[in-house]
């Protein structure tokens, strides 16, 4: 089988995005003492990224300086984030509002 | 809604909550199911197969109604490192025989039966709708919030799964630690079903199930997992947080990896992922296990930990069936007497001790101590891989007899002779 990217994989998926409310919310100014940011490789949906200084290629010093870029569409709501993140209070988590978000048709 | 008082309130309609709702709605109690998913089922997915003995009891003869897909008769489990792996297998027909030992199946369809099943007893099922709090007052649980609707109940039952935010909420237990849970993300590869059974070599519709230990985790804490469907392949991975945060693997990434290994990819080849998901796991067992009854509240299923995982076998729905069985139990008994404090439901654990919920966590429960040993995921699959392809090998080299091989097999790892003789010990008492 093809080898297929994070964005491949999700557009496969059914979401109901909730234009109105997100479910997860980041406070940034914790997020920039953060010199490992866990949260970019462990997310299973990609969702954490970095904004590098240096283009797409990340290296140490984006990890300790970069800021993250977030967007909870896509969310598979698993709580790996919420679970990984040393800092508390970085990541404000809660399920999406009922019916919104992920829906799984096989599961 | 918020006039009415229910006797119970089960917040998430996955198996060990829609479970405890059919029983006690049986018994002619109010009970309200609420489910934050569209359709229940909806939120949810596993690896992808379910022991069938915990719903046999509630459900006789449940496969004969409910929507499962296949039948499992082979077990497989395969130590992977580099290009070698080395695979056990064990099929056994008696496992077709009546209580059929397990199946795999698809959440989404499963979950909306089980909970209809409740429905149909006469629960009242409420989907769509995300509960944010439990109600305290004077340190009793009365019931839950949702959005700006109040309800209240005699009792509440958390069964909202594995990242339970209601059992936080109720100071029944501290966040999770990324060593107690792992993440599992799953692809759901379509094939045909003669493909699937030519491939796996299974007669008529029956099924499959595979584990993974080895490289595919990269050295990290969990494994990989194949489950045959009927017309579908579940395929996925399991590692641990901790090890997730320690490492810079991206999980999808690894997922990739694994598929395109030469052990995996024949197997799935001209498949289309129809499906990508991913899930939190409990991993610690009894140790990381919540106070699971209070005033006016008990712990079921995910939410309660309950979720053993032996790397030759792997069980969740069981026992969350099994102890949603035993939540329902110790409601009847609460109601009879009417008391739903924290006394009147202390016979919770009694009642997971007779359906052996209690007895199988309490047996697994150094498991996951012995689990976190990384020899298990690096040099015992590359030693066993090794070993197996040179009694395999022919080449022309002097010869020497088996003991002989594993004897420089062993030297030449990184285990130590002492270390081997402690994990046998361990893992022969712990797995």
């Amino acid at each position: 089988m093809k080898r297929l990217n994070i964005q491949q994989l999700l557009a496969g998926n059914k979401f109901l995005v909730d234009d109105e409310e997100h479910h997860i919310t980041l406070h940034q100014e914790i997020c920039a003492t953060c010199s490992t940011k866990p949260c970019i490789f462990a997310c299973p949906a990609g969702l954490y990224t970095l904004k590098g200084k240096h283009g797409d290629a990340l290296i140490a010093s984006d990890l300790k300086e970069g800021e993250i870029s977030f967007d909870d569409a896509g969310c598979l709501e698993c709580g790996t984030c919420r679970v990984v993140c040393p800092h508390s209070g970085a990541i404000e988590w809660q399920y999406p509002r009922g019916s919104f978000g992920i829906i799984y048709r096989y599961g | 809604m918020a006039e009415e008082k229910f006797t119970a309130i089960i917040v998430g309609a996955g198996p060990a909550g829609s479970t405890a709702a059919y029983l006690l709605a049986q018994e002619g109690l109010d009970v309200l199911l609420i489910e934050r998913g569209e359709t229940p089922g909806s939120k949810n997915m596993f690896g992808g197969r379910m022991y069938s003995y915990a719903l046999n009891q509630v459900i006789p003869g449940f496969w004969e109604e409910a929507p499962l897909q296949r039948p499992v008769v082979k077990e497989t489990v395969s130590f992977m490192s580099g290009k070698r792996s080395v695979s056990m297998t064990c099929q056994d027909q008696n496992w077709l025989q009546t209580p059929v030992h397990s199946f795999t199946l698809l959440r989404a369809e499963f979950d909306a039966w089980l909970a209809n099943k409740a429905e149909e007893a006469g629960a009242m099922l409420a989907c769509g709708i995300r509960v944010d709090d439990v109600l305290i007052e004077s340190g009793r649980v009365t019931g839950v919030r949702a959005g700006e609707d109040e309800i209240h109940a005699d009792v509440v039952i958390a069964a909202d799964g594995a990242n339970s935010l209601l059992t936080e909420r109720a100071g029944l237990r501290k966040a999770l630690l990324p060593g107690q849970v792992a993440t599992g993300a799953k692809q759901l590869i379509e094939l045909s079903a003669d493909t699937i059974s030519q491939r796996f070599q299974l007669e008529d519709k029956q099924g499959a199930a595979y584990l993974y230990v080895g490289s595919c985790s990269s050295g990290m804490q969990g494994g990989g997992f194949l489950y045959t469907n009927l017309d579908s392949i579940s395929l996925g991975l399991v590692v641990n947080v901790a090890d997730l945060q320690r490492n810079q693997y991206k999980i999808n990434e690894l997922l990739e990896d694994f598929k395109s290994q030469p052990q995996i990819a024949p197997l799935i080849a001209g498949g289309q992922v129809a499906e990508y998901s991913a899930h939190l796991v409990p991993e610690a067992g009894f140790n990381m296990r919540p106070e699971l009854f209070g005033d006016g509240i008990l712990v079921v299923g995910d939410a309660a930990g309950f979720v053993i995982n032996l790397g030759y076998q792997v069980r969740g729905m069981d026992l969350a069936i099994a102890s949603g069985a035993a939540a329902a139990r110790t409601v009847m008994q609460a109601r009879a007497g009417n008391d739903f404090s924290e006394q009147g439901l202390s016979q919770y654990p009694d009642f997971l001790k007779q359906n052996g919920v209690w007895d199988t966590m309490e047996a697994y429960r150094h498991t996951p101590l012995f689990l976190d040993t990384r020899r298990l995921y690096e040099a015992y699959p590359q030693v066993v891989t090794d070993l197996a392809a040179d009694a395999f090998t022919v080449d022309g080299s002097p010869p020497e007899h088996l003991l002989g091989k594993m004897m420089r097999g062993v030297k030449s790892s990184s285990i130590k002779w002492s270390q081997l003789a402690g994990d046998a010990w361990k893992g022969g008492r712990s797995l």
